[in-house]
């Protein structure tokens, strides 16, 4: 008979066996799918690692896929840590990407010497629009209480709608009509050339979002772990009733947290566009292609919702995602990347199950042999 | 020549773009009264999409015959990934929000729909059976009613027997007293006798087969092929959630919700056709809006007096631990 006991007290090492173990658990089930299907696990096993992490040049190319996760994902971990989720980190991340690219066309070309300022007042533009847009569910929540689920999911939809609106449907701020073939094949502004963020390193070149990034996830971490804020967060988590007696206000808390997840996802959209693509790209190959929000999510869970593990994950993830981006093709069947992210978060969602529980399998004794031992045990 | 209005073929729209809506929030419908909250909708209806559309290439028949076997196969598809839901949340007691979120990553339009379309070529390939509109009674010619009711597919008919069984079942038999007994007080239900676990597992199963042929409604009847990425189902799934809280869990509502947003969902491409020049995107982002507005009022609406929400939704039930 298999037994599940309710563990007292959970020992720190099974926080970080587990989230392993299921990573081998899940590329394990992905090899049998990869088999069925007519692939060879083994070798497509070795081009994913080598294209993502060992590779020439691959590593660089990681850390720029894994820094928008790493936003998404911080912005998923602020969230569901309350119990709050957020999962329209997909969305506050175009609105980043139009508040930072907005402020950069405004800045122009008039202080091209101090990329900082840039830098700052991208992130600044980007965080508040990004917090904007994620505290649209977060007041219906706390004023309306509407299920923030869905209400944060259909604005995914809506700000990819805006983008393609600003980019392909309208004579916009962002779009670029200065010439003949930018008005007959639709296409967003170039950025100034002060707004190209910077990147350190030579062997390994580390985009500065990347950076932002860690930056980001150290104040979350201190926030969350060394704060009365982050106390109350985790109060509210546990027990929102408990909560409301010892007088906390859960109805701000709800706002701050969703601004805080909002403005982080957002960070990810100016990141984007200082780092990566300079424009605003509102395609369907551009940034609704790659579906951020939701594998920041993927990140969050296998990381348990720690900012700092977060880091580690989204580098994980991200080489996963570059792969897929190098390796398109018969070699990485599209869907892959996926169908993996999927099996992950089902691997690391049962090995919770082994951290809150204890695990005994008994051998059922005969009726006859039922001695008092047993039954003591 | 009324029948050629814009009203009347904004509303025969409605009815055909609400049954997948009105098919996966019936799915959703029975989980939820079983106690579990599913938000993979959205996955398994394209899950269902792609292996209904994959059934009308690979069997070769008359025409009724295959598509009813698509609609089983889409019906079975949805039921296998729901059963990993099932499976997670009912027996391993994990989240079942993640776990539905994990569902949609997994199923959806970047990952097992996408592999299967892409190692089968689905995209490239022409559709082979579609299901027509088919005037049964012969009053598809009458002015108004006669497009919007008479003169729809198989599928929508279907749905409304499926409506009308569901609201029996949950309302007049003894099988749903215990499902909604098993959602409200399991530990109650469980006290009776009643298995909680085989009525979770059995009514996630049923709501992932209900969403798998609301999946296959798209690939078969209305856009009749497979697209890669999620624009073929394009949130829908979500769509269908919200429905039943708008429905206040309650199937015959469903009905009625399920053409409100079908008729949104409808209205850009109409509208289009008639030449009206509104921006698309303002239009096609109208049926998120909506459900967000929706929601909006029905929560508070729900806050003032619980209305229908199964007591238990969302909570796993651990026998000793109640």
């Amino acid at each position: 008979v298999i037994r599940l006991e309710r563990r007292l007290e959970q020992p720190w090492w099974l926080s970080v066996a587990v989230p392993v173990g299921s990573l081998l658990v899940a590329f394990a089930i992905m090899a049998v799918v990869l088999a069925v299907s007519g692939h060879a696990p083994g070798e497509t096993y070795r081009k994913i690692f080598e294209a993502g992490f060992t590779g020439s040049g691959s590593l660089s190319a990681t850390l720029i896929s894994a820094t928008p996760i790493l936003f998404t994902g911080l912005a998923a971990a602020v969230a569901f840590r309350m119990g709050l989720f957020n999962i329209g980190a997909e969305g506050q991340l175009y609105l980043g990407a139009i508040g930072g690219s907005w402020i950069a066309l405004q800045l122009g070309d008039r202080d091209a010497g101090s990329t900082s300022l840039y830098v700052v007042a991208m992130c600044l533009a980007a965080g508040v629009l990004g917090a904007l847009w994620a505290l649209i569910p977060g007041v219906l929540r706390a004023f309306a209480s509407t299920n923030e689920i869905i209400t944060s999911l259909m604005l995914n939809y809506v700000a990819g709608y805006l983008l393609t609106y600003l980019i392909y449907d309208s004579a916009s701020y962002w779009r670029d009509v200065s010439t003949l073939q930018a008005r007959a094949f639709p296409q967003g502004k170039p950025m100034p050339s002060a707004a190209e963020w910077p990147t350190f390193g030579s062997s390994v070149v580390v985009p500065l979002g990347f950076l932002v990034g860690i930056a980001a996830a150290v104040t979350l971490w201190f926030l969350y772990s060394r704060t009365r804020f982050g106390f109350e967060v985790s109060v509210i988590a546990d027990s929102p009733r408990a909560a409301r007696y010892a007088g906390m206000r859960t109805r701000r808390k709800i706002l701050a947290v969703m601004a805080l997840s909002g403005a982080v996802a957002g960070l990810g959209g100016a990141s984007q566009i200082g780092d990566f693509s300079h424009t605003l790209d509102g395609s369907p190959q551009g940034l609704q292609a790659a579906a951020f929000g939701y594998t920041g999510i993927v990140v969050a869970a296998l990381a348990r919702y720690n900012p700092i593990a977060v880091c580690l994950v989204a580098v994980l993830i991200g080489g996963l995602l570059n792969a897929g981006f190098t390796l398109q093709g018969a070699d990485f069947p599209s869907g892959l990347v996926g169908v993996l992210q999927g099996i992950i978060l089902f691997c690391a969602l049962g090995g919770e199950l082994l951290i809150r529980y204890r695990v005994t399998v008994r051998r059922r004794v005969p009726a006859h042999a039922g001695d008092t031992s047993e039954a003591a045990a | 020549v009324i029948n050629d209005s814009l009203l009347v073929i904004v509303l025969a729209q409605a009815v055909l773009y609400g049954t997948p809506l009105l098919y996966a929030s019936l799915g959703e419908l029975l989980a939820e009264r079983s106690g579990v909250l599913n938000l993979g909708v959205e996955g398994m209806m394209l899950f269902g999409a792609a292996v209904g559309f994959c059934v009308t290439q690979r069997v070769h028949g008359g025409d009724a015959a295959v598509l009813w076997l698509a609609v089983a196969g889409a019906a079975v598809a949805g039921a296998a990934m729901a059963a990993i839901h099932a499976f997670l949340t009912i027996t391993l007691r994990a989240s079942q929000i993640v776990s539905g979120l994990a569902l949609t990553i997994f199923a959806g339009g970047l990952g097992l729909s996408a592999y299967l379309g892409n190692e089968l070529h689905l995209a490239d390939l022409p559709a082979t059976h579609q299901f027509k509109p088919l005037d049964v009674l012969g009053l598809g010619d009458l002015p108004v009613l006669g497009p919007i009711l008479f003169d729809q597919s198989a599928l929508v008919y279907a749905s409304w027997l499926v409506t009308l069984l569901v609201a029996l079942y949950l309302g007049r038999t003894r099988f749903g007293l215990n499902v909604r007994a098993v959602g409200e007080a399991p530990a109650s239900a469980d006290a009776m006798g009643i298995s909680v676990t085989v009525y979770r597992y059995v009514h996630v199963l049923v709501g992932g087969a209900f969403a798998g042929v609301g999946g296959a409604c798209y690939s078969l009847s209305i856009t009749a092929g497979w697209t890669s990425g999620d624009t073929l189902v394009n949130g829908a799934g979500w769509i269908a959630i919200a429905l039943v809280i708008f429905a206040f869990w309650r199937a015959e509502l469903c009905l009625v919700g399920a053409y409100l947003f079908g008729g949104l969902s409808a209205l850009p491409f109409a509208l289009q056709a008639h030449d009206v020049t509104v921006s698309p995107e303002l239009l096609q982002s109208l049926p998120y809006v909506m459900t967000i507005v929706v929601l909006v009022l029905v929560s508070t609406a729900f806050a003032r007096r619980r209305l229908g929400a199964p007591a238990a939704l969302g909570r796993p039930y651990v026998r000793e631990e109640r």
